[in-house]
């Protein structure tokens, strides 16, 4: 049988947004698939050496909150300062917690396992991204590149 | 030969990481040999299915005892 493909456009860039892409890459690749993620515009973010990714509740109201919060807490004072930082540190303690994998974590699993990775290289262009501050073994392309891959693949998937 | 070419204890680890543990150490061993992995997430009983159909390692042994779950695998 061929080897199943798994094309994945990953294009947000906070912490809760890292998880379906490296998530599924990762246990794509123990179901023996190959797999390759385009990393377009925000989801950039997710490939820095250094991360340092947040979650906000402003604009997302199915966030839910410690203290059942979402449900009480006007949404005009998740604008104020420190809250994305509390909500962030709050949410990096439970993902320790409940033994979820750190996003590093899955990405490294992805890089062992062969991912190809591919920075959005328009993205980085336009937003003047230094790609020293990438980590390393990925690539940089375009949306022809990528539709040569998914183009030919199982699955993709936008995230 | 021991009865389980290795051992791996995913307990307290949630989706998707005791399946990538259990490919880990499926990669490092040879066909016929006996992998017993031990977890606690309750999603992985349904997960350990899936994966084990879908790369051919028969799932030889599932069950379940105070919250943690065993499942031996056979390499395929």
């Amino acid at each position: 049988m061929a080897q199943k493909k798994l094309a994945i456009i990953a294009a947000k860039g906070t912490l809760d947004g890292a998880y379906p892409p490296f998530i599924l890459a990762s246990t794509a690749v123990a179901l023996d698939y190959e797999v390759q993620v385009f990393f377009t515009f925000y989801g950039l973010q997710l490939l820095r050496r250094e991360l340092d990714l947040k979650v906000t509740p402003l604009g997302n109201p199915a966030m839910p909150m410690p203290m059942k919060m979402d449900k009480w807490f006007p949404t005009m004072l998740t604008a104020l300062p420190g809250m994305e930082g509390m909500m962030t540190t709050m949410m990096q303690k439970k993902i320790a917690e409940k033994g979820v994998a750190s996003v590093q974590e899955l990405r490294d699993i992805c890089q062992e396992g062969g991912v190809r990775l591919i920075a959005c290289q328009m993205t980085v262009d336009l937003f003047d991204m230094n790609p020293d501050e990438f980590i390393e073994g990925i690539d940089y392309a375009g949306a022809a590149d990528f539709f040569a891959f998914a183009g030919e693949s199982d699955i993709c998937l936008y995230m | 030969m021991a009865e389980f070419a290795q051992e791996v204890d995913a307990s307290g680890l949630n989706c998707p990481l005791p399946i990538l543990r259990a490919k880990k150490a499926l990669n490092s061993m040879e066909k016929g040999q006996k992998l017993r992995i031990f977890t606690t997430d309750k999603g992985s009983v349904r997960d350990f299915e899936a994966f084990t159909q879908q790369t051919g390692n028969p799932l030889l042994e599932t069950s379940e005892e105070q919250g943690t779950y065993t499942f031996i695998i056979e390499k395929g």
